[in-house]
């Protein structure tokens, strides 16, 4: 049973990727989980410099889901690369890392200081993060922003370049075009949808931030609807997420074409959900008689099915 | 195990959990949520209460002091004996304790008293002469004083309704206690309201006596993964940081924490 799947130049051991800010910087896990059996692990987004993030509460839980704006608090990348990288690397783990930036200079020079630092293995472009005002998002949302970015980073460095995409626009496939015109070796989507929850009995806001992004169960058809649409437009690898809980969610995004799956918001509910996913993976594999789990990319029908067939509620 | 209703609001819910129980130390936590529900779909942090033990001394789990607030408590509220529920812990940084002759004040405010039964225990095998300053809404909500009163804990009662003990807040008679304190001195621990926390941090500054404090925040993991749970807390004259409750806390020194 071979569960190795390819992104540009990087071969990962199985698709299971930490996501970005669900995971601190890695190494806040490696009692619960031996970071070498993850598909990757992806830093919290670092920019040059620290950054104190948002006044708390953070976080607020919503119907399946939870709606955070951390603000991207964080050690800045040369505190990563002399502090957090030695110890990833120590522990055998394929570290991608987040990168952020207020401006397009900020984006290449984070990036060349990774290209020199030893033990990254990929860049994932932070162009995404609903919850900070300048930099990031702005490029996130605009066509040519992405292409600008994508395009100054690929020239920067020979690590593969990952942008992060934001569902918070139109038509998140022309984005992964955009993307995938510019250089990148792939795209990871779904960051969090924009969203907020009032306190009725206060009037006031559940976080200080007022708005922040959703994340969990909530979101899942929606982020698996976007991979789909990305798939059928461009050829690089996509990187699928979104409220993935268990083995038959992530095989949902394969079959709607991603390549590998990250795993943000189950870390939280349960630290232990790598082995479990795994294992639900491979017992679909021996079921479905699949030898190779990356011949499931894609491999979603979509013929319509008859309508006098119930779809099994507990199956979703 | 058991779920052990004291009033309407309060349970101490008991968990097989002999691992979590045998590794806990006062003071620590850990994330509890039904198991296999998705609402609430993160778990909670809260205080080990007790560490259980069977008739020949065994250690077989630990209990919570649940106080039934929002959607997640009143579920644990509402459990009953075989249901399951996912722990995940001990987790955090325990309290630091100290020995005589300098005594040990605990300050507990309501559900605020969960981490200060295994810190009486710890502090009664020491030999540590220790004080439950210990304020409820009404003398219905004061819980486990014979728990105390057996380990030979001085009792400092104070309830808001003056039903029983001092009427008012706890903090008055910790004050008069603070302006007698001997030449040894006193460990001030607190665990309670955010406001609470503050007066007793600020009152123990004041009579130059340290003070050690239990912080709650809504918590997303428990591991240090999600950067929801942090505190201001500042070191000597340095900045003010935004430090993770989880894993650099729950207990603080109460001078180092920045009140809003």
């Amino acid at each position: 049973m071979d569960l190795s799947v390819r992104i540009g130049s990087l071969t990962l051991p199985n698709p299971l990727i930490a996501a970005s800010g669900c995971f601190g910087y890695g190494l806040e896990y490696e009692q619960v989980v031996d970071l070498s059996t993850l598909g990757a692990v992806v830093s919290k987004g670092l920019f040059l410099k620290e950054r104190q993030g948002h006044p708390p509460p953070r976080i607020v839980e919503t119907p399946a889901g939870m709606i955070n704006a951390i603000g991207l608090q964080g050690i800045g990348v040369h505190r990563f690369v002399k502090e957090k990288l030695p110890q990833l690397r120590a522990h055998g783990a394929r570290t991608f890392v987040n990168v952020c930036g207020s401006t397009l200079d900020e984006y290449v020079e984070v990036c060349k200081v990774l290209s020199q630092a030893e033990g990254v293995s990929a860049i994932e472009l932070n162009i995404s993060c609903p919850n900070i005002k300048e930099g990031g998002i702005q490029f996130g949302c605009s066509l040519t922003g992405t292409y600008e970015v994508v395009s100054a980073v690929r020239k920067a460095t020979h690590l593969p370049v990952i942008p992060k995409l934001t569902p918070n626009v139109t038509d998140v496939a022309s984005f992964a075009r955009a993307s995938e015109d510019a250089g990148a070796d792939a795209v990871s989507l779904v960051n969090t949808f924009l969203a907020m929850a009032i306190d009725v009995e206060t009037r006031r806001p559940t976080i200080s931030n007022v708005m922040g992004g959703l994340s969990g169960p909530a979101i899942r058809p929606i982020a698996v609807r976007m991979v789909w649409e990305c798939y059928q437009l461009v050829k690089i690898p996509i990187i699928g997420m979104g409220g993935i809980t268990n083995a038959r969610d992530a095989i949902e995004f394969m079959l709607a074409g991603a390549t590998a799956v990250q795993i943000g918001t189950q870390n939280f509910v349960d630290p232990f959900v790598w082995g479990k996913v795994l294992a639900g993976i491979e017992d679909y594999m021996t079921r479905h008689k699949v030898e190779r789990l990356s011949d499931l990319i894609g491999a979603f029908d979509p013929s319509p099915v008859r309508g006098d067939k119930p779809v099994v509620g507990t199956n979703l | 195990m058991a779920n052990l209703r004291l009033s309407r609001e309060y349970s101490v819910l008991s968990l097989a959990a002999p691992e979590v129980g045998a590794r806990t130390r006062p003071g620590q936590f850990v994330m509890l949520k039904p198991a296999g529900v998705t609402d609430p779909l993160l778990r909670r942090p809260f205080s080990v209460f007790e560490i259980l033990r069977d008739s020949r001394g065994a250690i077989t789990g630990v209990s919570i002091l649940n106080k039934r607030a929002g959607r997640s408590t009143k579920r644990l509220y509402d459990l009953e004996v075989g249901d399951v529920v996912s722990c995940l812990g001990p987790l955090g940084l325990p309290f630091t304790p100290v020995s005589a002759p300098r005594q040990a004040w605990m300050v507990a405010g309501g559900v605020g008293l969960a981490p200060f039964a295994t810190l009486a225990e710890s502090l009664a095998a020491s030999g540590t002469p220790t004080t439950l300053f210990y304020g409820a809404r009404t003398s219905d909500e004061l819980f486990y004083l014979d728990f105390f009163g057996r380990l030979g804990v001085t009792l400092v009662l104070a309830t808001e309704d003056g039903g029983r003990g001092v009427k008012g807040r706890v903090t008055a008679p910790l004050e008069q206690a603070l302006k007698s304190v001997g030449a040894d001195g006193a460990m001030v621990y607190a665990c309670g309201p955010e406001p609470m926390l503050e007066a007793v941090a600020k009152l123990a500054a004041r009579y130059h006596q340290p003070s050690q404090v239990s912080v709650e925040r809504v918590m997303g993991c428990g591991l240090g993964g999600c950067y929801s749970c942090v505190v201001p807390v500042k070191h000597g004259n340095e900045e003010a940081n935004l430090v993770r409750s989880c894993i650099s806390g729950p207990v603080f020194d109460g001078a180092e924490l920045v009140w809003d």
